[in-house]
């Protein structure tokens, strides 16, 4: 599949001593890593080359307190209110169109791409943002970029690139009940590491794959770039086009059809062979939390944190404020998030609500339900899921990062323990000093509850 | 873009494995709109107390660190965010080099789109630099070597695009537009 993809894209190929330029068919930006490309592109007097491919939100440093996004209270955090100007600005004089701040439209950049229907099977993807992974669960080669590069997209629609080496994730049997895809992507990189994707696409395949809901399958690619991936994919089915059906800017009509006709060429033939591959055993795994300071760092919520380790894993250890062979389930919650481009799509927060429903937070636990987009935003308060985390306790804002990493303001206290639906837990990721554990919306959700790390399967199954 | 030829330089070691981007630079500085001055946050959590005071016992910190252009790090350097602002801070603070036994794929990217050169050491040479800080150590990149004090020389991977751009100073973009009529050729049959 990969090889496909890029194939269709490759404008000059690659040689020993020049790497390929290769074809960009969607380039989404945000305020945070674009400033200074179109710096550049300004000093150097280069216009857009493709305004009609190109797409910019606001997301990782806006704020998600409603009367800073509608209210007309100004953004708290000054810098933070100087680069959302800038990117306004940037978008009007370069002809891109923008989803500004008061947009119905707005939200995480990974999460708006699928809801337009703009993320699409056989298409590449980049965005300065290592998390453009996501887009791979529609079959769509995605990868981050750095801001230099983000330039040469916006001023040529191309990037030079060496072509990566593919490793399959064959993940057998099925999941049991009660384990999420964030729980199997965490087990993932316990397994192959932090850098055991490094110069590889992914490719997730497998029963328990393609019986996932597209939700489900951008959890999964969207931890790809934690295990140091380059990219993850998964091939385009049934479900894929059954969800891009129904989205503002898919193809319509015959136009439709004749994509439905490419797209069902894209997945890898049968026999077709990977530089690497790994099995998973789906059926053996049970929900999973971090306990240091990446996300390698994991063990089950019914196991310890592991008996000893290196000068790397005391350190991390230290800075958790946790002892080697301690139960994972005796760690204390203070904090609970819910929300970024991993975990906060509609079926994200319906399976934290369904935890939730009925139950208060813990005495001294903060929780924060942030959506994914303004358009999960409405859905959510459509089927009444605000009531019920506003009714538990919990927080319900707009759309963003937010505490994922903590740009906008919404930071947890310095050695606070937050469980978390994002994707990292470094040091000081979620605010100086933060401790952060990482889950799925159902472990965040029953912790919540209980106020320590709690198996969730005690409310779900 | 600077040319970069050779750097001949004490090392300062980052023993860690895993340096993350967001420790590089954390999130709360991304909020910068110019590419100039990062330098200042480099590692801010590991290099400041509370009160915003050097810590003393931080590599980067020590009079000896003063002036060093390379960086030795543990492996995996780089991994995490794609923030560019990694690969600015550190050169804004004056590092021009930094030496691992694995560079995540995207900081590696950057650091070569802004004349930082990533060199990439085996086990031995690399066990022999983390327990020698401070060692002067001198980078070639026409010939992509480094060379050690006792006189040791091993070559690293780069490839000749990337050597051709860091040695000229050359910025891709360039390049890049040099295809242009490739490009619009791609454009005319994927209408």
């Amino acid at each position: 599949m990969f090889e496909k993809v890029w194939e269709d894209h490759v404008v000059v190929p690659e040689t020993d001593e020049t790497p390929a330029v290769l074809f960009i068919d969607l380039h989404l930006t945000h305020e945070v890593t674009t400033p200074q490309a179109y710096t550049e592109l300004r000093n150097r007097g280069i216009r857009l080359r493709r305004p009609d491919l190109t797409l910019a939100t606001m997301d990782h440093s806006t704020p998600t307190r409603t009367e800073q996004v509608f209210g007309g209270v100004p953004i708290a955090v000054d810098s933070a209110a100087k680069q959302v100007q800038q990117l306004e600005i940037n978008a009007r004089e370069f002809g891109v169109e923008l989803f500004n701040l008061q947009d119905s439209r707005r939200g995480i950049v990974h999460i708006i791409g699928p809801e337009l229907g703009i993320t699409q099977p056989g298409k590449t993807i980049v965005c300065g943002d290592s998390h453009t992974s996501t887009h791979g669960a529609f079959g769509a080669l995605a990868f981050g970029i750095g801001t230099t590069e983000v330039g040469h997209v916006l001023a040529t629609q191309c990037l030079l690139q060496r072509r990566p080496k593919t490793f399959a994730i064959n993940v057998v049997n099925r999941l049991p009940p009660g384990v999420t895809a964030k729980d199997l992507i965490l087990a993932i990189i316990g397994k192959i590491g932090v850098s055991g994707g490094t110069g590889h696409v992914l490719e997730f395949r497998g029963p328990a794959i393609s019986s996932m809901s597209m939700d489900e399958r951008m959890t999964m690619c969207n931890m790809s770039i934690e295990a140091g991936a380059r990219a993850g994919m998964i091939a385009p089915d049934a479900t894929t086009f059954a969800y891009l059906e129904n989205t503002p800017r898919a193809p319509k009509g015959a136009a439709w059809d004749a994509a439905l006709e490419r797209w069902r060429m894209l997945p890898t033939d049968a026999g077709a062979s990977f530089d690497r591959s790994v099995e998973i055993d789906a059926a053996s795994l049970v929900p999973m939390v971090t306990y240091g300071t990446h996300p390698g760092m994991v063990a089950p919520v019914t196991g310890n944190v592991p008996a000893q380790g290196d000068a790397v894993f005391q350190k991390a250890l230290a800075y958790m404020g946790l002892k080697a062979g301690e139960p994972i389930r005796d760690v204390p919650v203070n904090n609970v998030f819910v929300g970024s481009c991993t975990n906060g799509r509609l079926s994200d927060l319906r399976n934290a609500a369904r935890v939730l429903r009925g139950h208060k937070l813990a005495k001294g636990v903060k929780m924060l339900v942030v959506p994914g987009s303004q358009t999960v935003k409405r859905a959510a308060e459509a089927e009444g899921l605000d009531r019920i985390f506003l009714d538990a306790g919990a927080e319900w804002r707009e759309s963003g990062c937010s505490m994922c990493l903590g740009m906008n303001g919404d930071l947890v206290p310095t050695g606070h323990y937050s469980i978390s639906t994002s994707n990292r837990n470094f040091e000081g990721r979620q605010g100086v000093g933060a401790r952060t554990l990482l889950a799925s919306p159902e472990t965040a959700a029953a912790s919540a509850i209980r106020g320590r790390v709690t198996d969730p399967r005690e409310f779900t199954t | 873009m600077p040319a970069v030829t050779q750097i001949r330089s004490r090392t300062v070691v980052l023993s860690a494995t895993n340096i993350d981007t967001d420790q590089i630079i954390p999130a709360r500085f991304l909020t910068a709109t110019s590419r100039a001055g990062f330098g200042k946050h480099l590692f801010a959590d590991w290099r400041y107390d509370a009160a915003g005071n050097p810590k003393a016992d931080f590599a980067l910190n020590k009079p000896e660190a003063k002036g060093a252009q390379i960086l030795v790090s543990g492996r995996n350097i780089g991994c995490g965010s794609s923030r560019e602002h990694a690969a600015w801070a550190l050169q804004d603070f004056g590092i021009h080099a930094v030496i691992s036994t694995e560079f995540a794929d995207i900081f590696r990217t950057n650091c070569l789109k802004n004349g930082l050169v990533p060199v990439l050491v085996d086990d031995k040479t690399h066990a022999w630099l983390l327990a020698h800080p401070d060692a002067e150590v001198s980078i070639d990149v026409e010939h992509t070597t480094l060379s050690l004090p006792d006189g040791t020389t091993v070559k690293f991977p780069l490839e000749g695009f990337a050597r051709y751009c860091l040695l000229n100073g050359v910025d891709e973009l360039g390049y890049l537009l040099s295809q242009t009529a490739a490009i619009s050729s791609y454009e005319q049959r994927h209408r």
